[in-house]
Formats: C-alpha cells, sequence, structure tokens
C-alpha cells in the first residue's frame, strides 16, 4: 500500500532477511595495553576504559587510558626511533616499510572491516568495500612517495620535520589513521597517534600490523584516551608538528594552545557543506548524490552535503523522489550486509543529533522521516530531511553530524552560490549540471576545499582534502599532502 | 495511419523535456544494487518469483514446431523433483510458431508472446509489420513484443517512431504490446530515456530492453534507467507500465540482483508477472539450481536440470 | 646444465613471450647461447619479423584496456611484479652467473631490478600529478594539460646488461598505460625469457608486455619501421646505427628514444623523465560561465 507521501509501496512484500557477515575469524582481545617503542606496554596509572558497540551498547574491550607520563614516552621512543633509525634509512627503504603495511592490510581486509563496524557502528557494506580498500590504498600511494620528494617541490629541499603528533576522529577510525600516519612517515617523520576514545579497535589492530611488519620500534606509537591524552600531546614541548582531525570547537582549542611553540599544524575540522541541484541536473542521480552525501555514514562525514540547494523549478519532484528513495534505506545492525545506515557512533552523538532535531521543529521547519524500522537496543537515527527552512535557522548554519538535512530552494546561480559560500565553514560542497561550463562557473566562485561536480563523497588517495575558512587549514591526500609534513629548504 | 482510441496518452511528449541521465551515477547505482545479499527465505522467495516472471523462449532460425513443443513442455513441467514450482510466465516464439505453442499449452495458464514487426531488425515496411501482428494474435498470441524502428529514432524523427507503435497497439488489440527499445543500438542512456517516454506515451504496456540478438543486451544500468522512466510515467499519468530486461540475465544471482532493483526503484507494486518479466532461457535452469542447492544445501550439477 | 648426482635434470626450454603465451618462434629457429667454455647452456629462439609482427598486433589490442586501467591498479601490478621476482631471485642470479656474471654481481644486479620495480610502481599515480598542469589562459575558459600515454613501444634492450637494463625499460614505458614489444639482449637472453614467466605470474594482462629473443642485425629495421609502433627505445650502437633507426622511424613519425651508454646501475637510471618520454600531452579547453 502506497504511504501518503508516495504513489509507491516500498514496505510490505518481499524482504530482505537477514545477512550477517560472519565474525569468528576475527580477534579482538578483551585488554589492550598502549603502543609504544614497537610493543604493547600497560599505561603508567594502570587505568582502563571500555570501548562498546554501539549497535548492540555491548562491551568490545577495555583498552588502556593514556596518561600524560605515557605520552612522553611515546614523544621519547619517537624521537629515539626518528633521531636513532628512520631519519637514517634511505628513503627508498622507508618506502618499502609503508609498502608493507599497505600489503598486510589488504591481507587482513576483512578482518579489519568487521572489526571497525564493530566499535564503530557503520555498516560492514561501507567498511568493508570504502574504509578498509582506502586505508590501504593510502598507505600504498604514499609509501610511494618517500623515495621522490624532491619532485614534489621544484626548487626546494624537502627535509622531514621530526615527531608528528596525530589526534584522529571516530568517524573513519583506520582510514583518518592511514591518512595520517602515511604522509608523516613517507616524508620521514615518526609519529605519536591518538585514535578517537569511542572507536580505539582499528589503530591498536593497526599498530599489529605495523608490528608485524617489522617496522623499527617507536616509528608508529599509538596511545588510547580521550580528551587529556590529546592536550597532552598536543601541549608537549618536543612534538613539531600537529595534525588533527575534529570538531572546529577542538581545532580552535588546539590552534590556541599552539600558539606561540612554533609548531607546525593542519586541521581538518567541520563543515555544513551546500549540495547545489540545477533544474538541469540529471535529477535522479542528483537525488542519489543528496542520498549518497548525507546519509553515507550515518551522516557523520565532516564534509557532508547537510544542506540542499535545490533550484525551485525542480524542487517538488527533486523532494519527492529523494522521499521515495529514503523509504529503501535500510538502518540497522552494522554487521548486516544489506544495512545502508548503521548505528550512531555513541549516546553522546545521538543526544547531539536529537537535540538538532527538537531545535529543527521548534524552529518552524517541517521534518520528515522515513518509515523504516530500527532495533531496540543500540543508538539510532532515521534519515530525516527538514524542508520550509532558511538561512538564519541553527540546523542550516550548524554542523549536526548526523542522518538530517535541511533543503533550501533557490532561484538563481547567484543566489544559490550565495547561500552555499554565507557559511563560516568551507570544507566541501556539490554541484548538480548537466551544463558543462555552469559547473566550472560554480566550481570557481564557491569557496571550499572540495568540490564534487555530479558526484558526491569520493576520496582517492591522490585527491587533496582539507577546508577553507573555519573548515581547517591544510591539504590532506595527494601530492599537496605532502607539505605537511617536510620543512622546505633552499 | 490514423490513430484511433488508445489507452493511455496520444499525443507525441516533448521529449526536448526528457530528464538527463549520468552514465557514471547510473551505473554506481546499478552496482550498488549489486551489494545487497539475498539469503536463505528471501532468497527462495526471489528465486520462485524470477521463475514466475520468466517469459521462455526461443526466437531462432532453426526453430521447429518440434523445438517449440520441447519449449513448452519445459514451460509446463520445470523440474521434477522440486516441490511448489510456480511456473514460468510465458513462452516468447516467432509469429509463425504461434499457433504450434498454443496448441501445445493447452489450459496451463501460460501465456504465449509473439515477436513480430520484422524482429529483430525492425526493417520491413509498415503494412508487413501490422499485417505479421494480426496473424500472430490472430493465432493466439496473448502479447507482442514488437521492435522499434531505431534508424529513425536515432535520425530524430520520433513522429514516425510514435505513429508505429500506436499503429501496432491498435493493430495487436486484445493482446498487450511490449515495446522493445533495443537499448545495445541506441549508444547513449539519455537516448534509452527518450525512448522509453516516447513508447510509454504511444501506448506500450510493456518496455523491454532488447532482442537479445545484439551485444549488449539488457544491463543493470539500461534497466535502472527504464524503470527510473516508468516511475515518473507513473507519477504523471497515474497508468503503470511493465518493463522486461532480456538478453544476458542467464545467471540466478543476477536476476535476484534485478529484483532489488525493481522493488528499490518501483516498489511492490510492480513485483509481479503481470508488470515484470525476464526475457531469458537458459536462466530457468540456474534458478532451479539454486532452490536446489537452497532445499539440500548442496552445489549442484547441470546434469541433473533437463535442457529442453 | 649437467649436474653431478644420480638425478637427472630436466633442462628449460626458453620459448618467447607473445600475448600471454609461451610459443617458439615461427620461424623455427635458433641459436645457441654458449658460456665462456663454449659450452651450450641453451638453445635460444631466434626470433623474426613475423613474431615481431605478431606481438605488436597482441600489444595494440592490449593497450586500450592497459590505457584504461587505473593506476592505482596498475602500480599494484608493478609491486606485484617485485614480488614475484623477489621470490624467485635464486633462479635470475644463477641464469646471470651462467651467463658469464659473477654471484656477487649478479645478486646484486638482481635486488637492483626489484627495487626498481618498486620505485616505477610507486611513480604510477604520481607521475600525472607532476608533469600535468592546469593553464591560467587568458580567456574565461578551464584549460587543463595531462599526460597520455603514446600507445605501443618498440623497445630494444641494452646488449650489455641481462636484468636490470631489461626491466628498467619496461618499467617506465608500462608504469605510463604503454605496451610493448622488447628485445632482448642478444649476448644475455636467458633473464628475460624467465622475466616473461615472472609477467605472467603477476596479473599483467596479455599483450601488455611482449619478449621476442633473436639477433640484433635481423630484428632492428622492424622494430623501427613498423607503422602501427608508436615510440621506439633504443640503448646500443654507434652513430650511423642511431641514424638509421631514426630514418626508418620517421616512416610514422615515431617518438625516438635514445638511452645509449647509459649506466643503469646508476640512481639517475630511474627517474619519472623516463615515463614522460613516452607520453603525449593532451590541453583541454572548457569554457566557465553559466
Amino acid at each position: 500500500m502506497s504511504t501518503e507521501s508516495s504513489k509507491l509501496a516500498f514496505t510490505d512484500g518481499w524482504q530482505y532477511a537477514p545477512a550477517p557477515e560472519s565474525t569468528d575469524h576475527v580477534q579482538v582481545d578483551a585488554e589492550y595495553g598502549l603502543f609504544i617503542g614497537g610493543e604493547f606496554v600497560a599505561p603508567a596509572e594502570d587505568r582502563y576504559f571500555e570501548t562498546i558497540n554501539p549497535a548492540t551498547e555491548e562491551t568490545l574491550s577495555s583498552v588502556a587510558l593514556c596518561s600524560d607520563a605515557d605520552v612522553d614516552r611515546a614523544v621519547k621512543a619517537a624521537r629515539k626511533a626518528y633521531s636513532g633509525t628512520w631519519s637514517k634509512l634511505s628513503a627508498a627503504d622507508r618506502g618499502k616499510y609503508i609498502f608493507r603495511i599497505a600489503r598486510i592490510l589488504q591481507e587482513r581486509a576483512r578482518e579489519f572491516a568487521v572489526i571497525e563496524s564493530l566499535d564503530g557502528g557503520k555498516p560492514i557494506r561501507e567498511s568493508r568495500d570504502i574504509d578498509i580498500p582506502l586505508a590501504a590504498a593510502h598507505f600504498f600511494y604514499y609509501a610511494g612517495w618517500a623515495d621522490k620528494l624532491e619532485y614534489a617541490f621544484p626548487g626546494r629541499k624537502p627535509v622531514s620535520l621530526g615527531v608528528a603528533g596525530q589526534i584522529i576522529p571516530w568517524n573513519f577510525p583506520l582510514l583518518m589513521a592511514a591518512w595520517k600516519i602515511a604522509p608523516a612517515l613517507a616524508c620521514g617523520n615518526t609519529v605519536v597517534l591518538k585514535p578517537a576514545e569511542t572507536t580505539p579497535l582499528t589503530a591498536l589492530k593497526l599498530a599489529e600490523v605495523i608490528r608485524d611488519a617489522d617496522l623499527p620500534p617507536g616509528v608508529v606509537n599509538i596511545v588510547t584516551g580521550a580528551g587529556a591524552t590529546g592536550a597532552a600531546i598536543v601541549n608537549h614541548p618536543d612534538v613539531d608538528k600537529i595534525a588533527f582531525t575534529g570538531s572546529t570547537d577542538v581545532g580552535r582549542l588546539i590552534q590556541r594552545a599552539i600558539a606561540g611553540t612554533g609548531k607546525k599544524y593542519t586541521l581538518e575540522l567541520g563543515g555544513k557543506a551546500a549540495n547545489i541541484i540545477f533544474e538541469d541536473a540529471a535529477i535522479d542521480q542528483a537525488v542519489e548524490g543528496i542520498v549518497n552525501g548525507i546519509f553515507f555514514n550515518q551522516g557523520h562525514v565532516c564534509c557532508a552535503g547537510s544542506r540542499l540547494l535545490v533550484q525551485e523549478s525542480v524542487a517538488d519532484e527533486v523532494v519527492q523522489k529523494l522521499k521515495d528513495r529514503m523509504e529503501t534505506l535500510i538502518v540497522g545492525d552494522p554487521l548486516d550486509k544489506n544495512t545502508d545506515i548503521g548505528a550512531i557512533n555513541s549516546a553522546t552523538q545521538l543526544e547531539t543529533i536529537q537535540s538538532y532535531l527538537r531545535l529543527g521543529r521548534e524552529e518552524g521547519a517541517e521534518m520528515h522521516q522515513s518509515a523504516c524500522k530500527v532495533p531496540e537496543r543500540g543508538y539510532w537515527c532515521r534519515p530525516t530531511i527538514f524542508t520550509g527552512v532558511s538561512q538564519s535557522n541553527r540546523i542550516v548554519q550548524e554542523e549536526i553530524f548526523g542522518p538530517v538535512l535541511a533543503i533550501q530552494t533557490f532561484r538563481t546561480l547567484e543566489e544559490g552560490l550565495s547561500k552555499a559560500n554565507n557559511t563560516p565553514y568551507g570544507l566541501s560542497g556539490g554541484v548538480w549540471t548537466d551544463k558543462g561550463a555552469k559547473i566550472f562557473k560554480m566550481t570557481q566562485s564557491i569557496r571550499a576545499g572540495v568540490i564534487w561536480a555530479n558526484t558526491f563523497n569520493k576520496f582517492d588517495p591522490t585527491s587533496p582534502f582539507g577546508g577553507y575558512k573555519e573548515s581547517g587549514v591544510g591539504r590532506e591526500g595527494g601530492m599537496h599532502g605532502l607539505g605537511a609534513y617536510v620543512r622546505l629548504e633552499v | 495511419m490514423a490513430l484511433s482510441a488508445i489507452k493511455s496518452n496520444s499525443a507525441l511528449p516533448d521529449l526536448g523535456k526528457v530528464a538527463l541521465v549520468d552514465e557514471v551515477g547510473v551505473k554506481e547505482r546499478a552496482a550498488r544494487f549489486q551489494t545487497r545479499s539475498i539469503k536463505n527465505e528471501s532468497k527462495i522467495e526471489a528465486l520462485k518469483m524470477v521463475l514466475s516472471m520468466i517469459d521462455l523462449t526461443t526466437l531462432e532460425g532453426q526453430d521447429t514446431p518440434g523445438k517449440v513443443r520441447q519449449l513448452c513442455q519445459k514451460a509446463i513441467h520445470l523440474h521434477g523433483s522440486l516441490p511448489e514450482l510456480p511456473h514460468v510466465a510465458a513462452v516468447c516464439v516467432y509469429p509463425t510458431m504461434v499457433g504450434i505453442a498454443k496448441k501445445a499449452l493447452g489450459d496451463h495458464d501460460i501465456k504465449v508472446a509473439s515477436v513480430a514487426t520484422a524482429f529483430p531488425s525492425g526493417m520491413a515496411p509498415r503494412q508487413i509489420k501490422l499485417e505479421e501482428t494480426r496473424i500472430a494474435v490472430g493465432d493466439g498470441a496473448d502479447e507482442i513484443d514488437m521492435v522499434i524502428s531505431r534508424g529513425a529514432f536515432l535520425q530524430g524523427e520520433y513522429g514516425y517512431v510514435f505513429d508505429e507503435i500506436a499503429a501496432i497497439k491498435e493493430a495487436c488489440a486484445p493482446a498487450h504490446l511490449k515495446v522493445i527499445l533495443e537499448t545495445g543500438e541506441l549508444g547513449t542512456l539519455d537516448r534509452v530515456r527518450r525512448a522509453s517516454v516516447l513508447a510509454m506515451h504511444a501506448g506500450a504496456d510493456f518496455i523491454k530492453t532488447s532482442t537479445g540478438k545484439i551485444q549488449p543486451a539488457a544491463t543493470l544500468p539500461v534497466t535502472l534507467v527504464m524503470l527510473q522512466a516508468i516511475r515518473d510515467y507513473y507519477y504523471e499519468t497515474d497508468r503503470m507500465v511493465g518493463m522486461k530486461p532480456a538478453g544476458g540475465i542467464s545467471k540466478a544471482k543476477l536476476a535476484v540482483h534485478y529484483l532489488v532493483m525493481l522493488r528499490e526503484t518501483l516498489g511492490q507494486a510492480w513485483m509481479t508477472p503481470e508488470w515484470y518479466r525476464f526475457g531469458a532461457s537458459s536462466l530457468a535452469n540456474d534458478v532451479l539450481m539454486q532452490l536446489q542447492k537452497q532445499a539440500t544445501g548442496v552445489y549442484q550439477s547441470a546434469d541433473y536440470f533437463s535442457k529442453d | 646444465m649437467a649436474a653431478s648426482g644420480s638425478r637427472v635434470p630436466v633442462d628449460k626450454t626458453y620459448k618467447i613471450y607473445i600475448d600471454g603465451k609461451f610459443p617458439r618462434t615461427e620461424s623455427g629457429r635458433y641459436f645457441a647461447l654458449k658460456d665462456a667454455g663454449g659450452v651450450v647452456i641453451a638453445n635460444i629462439c631466434r626470433g623474426s619479423r613475423k613474431d615481431f609482427r605478431n606481438s605488436v598486433v597482441a600489444a595494440r589490442s592490449a593497450f586500450a584496456g592497459w590505457a584504461a586501467a587505473s593506476a592505482y591498479l596498475r602500480g599494484q601490478i608493478l609491486y606485484r611484479i617485485a614480488e614475484m621476482l623477489e621470490g624467485r631471485s635464486e633462479q635470475f642470479v644463477t641464469e646471470l652467473m651462467l651467463q658469464g656474471e659473477s654471484k656477487r654481481r649478479a645478486q646484486k644486479e638482481v635486488d637492483a631490478s626489484i627495487d626498481r620495480l618498486i620505485y616505477y610502481a610507486g611513480w604510477s599515480d604520481k607521475y600525472q600529478q607532476i608533469f600535468s598542469s592546469v593553464n591560467p589562459v587568458s580567456s574565461s575558459h578551464f584549460n587543463f594539460s595531462v599526460l597520455e600515454p603514446t600507445g605501443v613501444v618498440a623497445v630494444l634492450a641494452p646488449d650489455d646488461s641481462g636484468l636490470l637494463g631489461l626491466v628498467s625499460n619496461i618499467a617506465p614505458v608500462i608504469v605510463g598505460g604503454n605496451t610493448c614489444v622488447v628485445l632482448a639482449s642478444e649476448q644475455m637472453p636467458l633473464c628475460a625469457v624467465s622475466f616473461a614467466e615472472v609477467l605472467h605470474a603477476s596479473d599483467v594482462p596479455a599483450g601488455v608486455v611482449n619478449i621476442l629473443t633473436g639477433f640484433r642485425d635481423e630484428l632492428t629495421e622492424h622494430f623501427a619501421s613498423h607503422m602501427d609502433v608508436n615510440a621506439v627505445v633504443y640503448c646500443d650502437g654507434d652513430a650511423e646505427d642511431a641514424k638509421a633507426i631514426q630514418e626508418q622511424a620517421a616512416n610514422n613519425i615515431k617518438r625516438v628514444i635514445d638511452r645509449v651508454d647509459t649506466d643503469w646501475g646508476e640512481a639517475l637510471a630511474q627517474n619519472p623523465y623516463l615515463i614522460k618520454q613516452t607520453q603525449e600531452i593532451k590541453t583541454t579547453w572548457h569554457p566557465i560561465g553559466s
């Protein structure tokens, strides 16, 4: 029976039976220490915290809480490895070690994918098909740069910095670790990396890979903890460079903390990207692009297309098709191969999203959610759209970081552009039109670091990523991503 | 040829307003359907649905009455040991074989579909195509699978193509009309979309991808574009049009993914043989093998399934 | 090849490599490769112009698919070739020693060949980044220049190198998306044939690399003159030889790449400009406007 919002019937009839990914080949230890100096060691204060599966709220493992003393130990190990071994190796040999990491990740891909979904809540199909292959590809790409750096900086001699302190978020745990570690190592630096407190597991498994790849001890150190651990890394005097991906608020704190220290830094922060659909777009594919842009990874994506700007002449059609498409999205067990939208990463994040849903309605917008069932235990949010919103609504201005889309209309290109740029953020944007000239005009004029034309959320190790304005500073990926990890001498 | 009363829109639609199609986007969406994992009871249900939607086909120059009778026998009796099998939707043959098929199928609830209009090329004068259609229907065909004039379409002679479909539609009454676009000759997905819109407005009851005589035949991307055209037409006119991908679907797993695509594009109302068919010949046996595997837990050999 | 001890060894037949298969030369001819003491090591195929012709057909047929493969995939395949070669390095050391190298130098050469493959694997998805450009034209156009592989490359591998010279000339050609037909060293052909086996085990599609053995003086003119070859690479010969190649190449304005007197053991003997030499540059304009 069709619902009142759709002439098509997507419920009832033939359903998909559960298609669980098998997990019996996966090894997660009950407890993990800190990976410092090439081995797992107990934390100085003997304190641990738990990481849970957000789909079931069950504890997966107990991981060490890294104290200030542990951070100091890790930085010392990284410094020793840097001066003693890593900077003395030939660049080609450095590359070979990084190639090994890539190859081992490829061999263990399925195990990593399962653990990523268990720990973070993202669908197994995404971990399997996107996160893990891309992570391996990043290591493979940067491995190749190790002995070729002089070609990336014409007229200059690139020199490694020393020890890099790296803090990564929970939305693409392994991939973010790859984005940080690979270029740092390729450029001759050593690393102290802290994964997010809700998703430490794949970073710890990566530590095993690094150990199995026989990297000299201390080249990569992985320490688990929360904000205090991150602060200790940022503030440590013997760290030469900070790389942070996370919220703009924390990025601001870090930039302040580093002020006056001479430390190099890159920040990859929040976003509120506009996905702009013109009337001459290939509409069906644009709708798919919207779905991909905001519902992929539960909307936990800094570059998510969280604002839809649709030209008024096609707005009704687009919204209708979007609603129909939303009805086919499956929210559920991340380990089910048919799940499209997995669990929200944590209770905290779910509360944040829900507060925005309340706010949106309070602000007078009209909320629509798909009719899908969600499981009882765990943290879930159905795909949601808000219509009847305006530029001043907080749900249009602020980053929600969930599967929630704010929809506005525009009439002319200039208006669409103006709305797209009217934000303190500038990470990404999407343009949908069949007209080539218009694409280039828009990409020229949108103030964002990554612009997708007739596509969205595409990532590649060769393609630089990073934001304008409060979405951050610096670029990761591609040839341009090397610059953050070297000093250029004449 | 004057257009007399036709069920649907009888006016040539404004083909300049037909939706644009982005090929890369379509292929990505089509590929995503193939990541759906259909297991256990949903797999069995899907496999049976596939069987019930098959137009069991023989369209060879070397077809004889004997061959057609064998095909009909297979249609009636797919497999010895599997219980509760649905029957196929139809058999599909050349016009000269319609009478044979009709007699061989007797009272069984299996339709006889006939190709017509100088299948597969469509290169014949219009009066021949009309006459052929009438003969097939006269001999008992329940459905006519016609081909569009691709040359005229590629030249931009949309009025010609439209009129031809409308004329065949009139001539084939009361049989249903499937219109074959021969997507492999149209070149781009934009053209596929345009041809779909044209055919539906001209009165097609079903739109069909291919004759199966050239490569490429049916593909997931091409079928997706056609399903989207059907959906938009339905929103516009409230009239349902059926879909038939034909040729190139010989594996059960792929056929199940076609059903996934159907379900997630048009929804439940289209998931019956009344609105969806597979044009296939060897698909049936692969489906039977998969059903047997589901029933016994053991991988099968083709030796145990009759090749008619 | 005759070993002391009770077991009778099985001698290897050295064939050529065309279109992913190992045929003998269609001419049926051979030449005997002898060691320093005059003992026959193996009978080597004396490749013919028809073998070369067939190879070009295979290379041309494989080109579209190889050029369309992603840079990442090509890089992975080159890395795989390195993995396979590493696994079989002992065989290559033995073959080099049979052909007169000392064990130490042979091992060094094999190690260098493996490392060179890894070096070029690493360039697959980067050379485009350093050699392409977006050009700031003064009209309202988006203008960009990218590299594209030139097509089928005929390679006359260095005669004085059993393996490293061969690998040094194949890797930069194929990492850039070209396919090739290679004439192995006449003095030291053994490793070339074994290397074909390594390629074959590494997911290199049929026809991307074709390896022939035979006499230089018979085959060079065909390598240089074939109308369906886009570029010719040569590494040996005097001024007269070079002139002859260049004249024949002019038939179809072949790109001529002179690598004579290169010391393949040197660090600079690997660099991205060697990739660029078998690339074309395509510039595209598109209006910027609404």
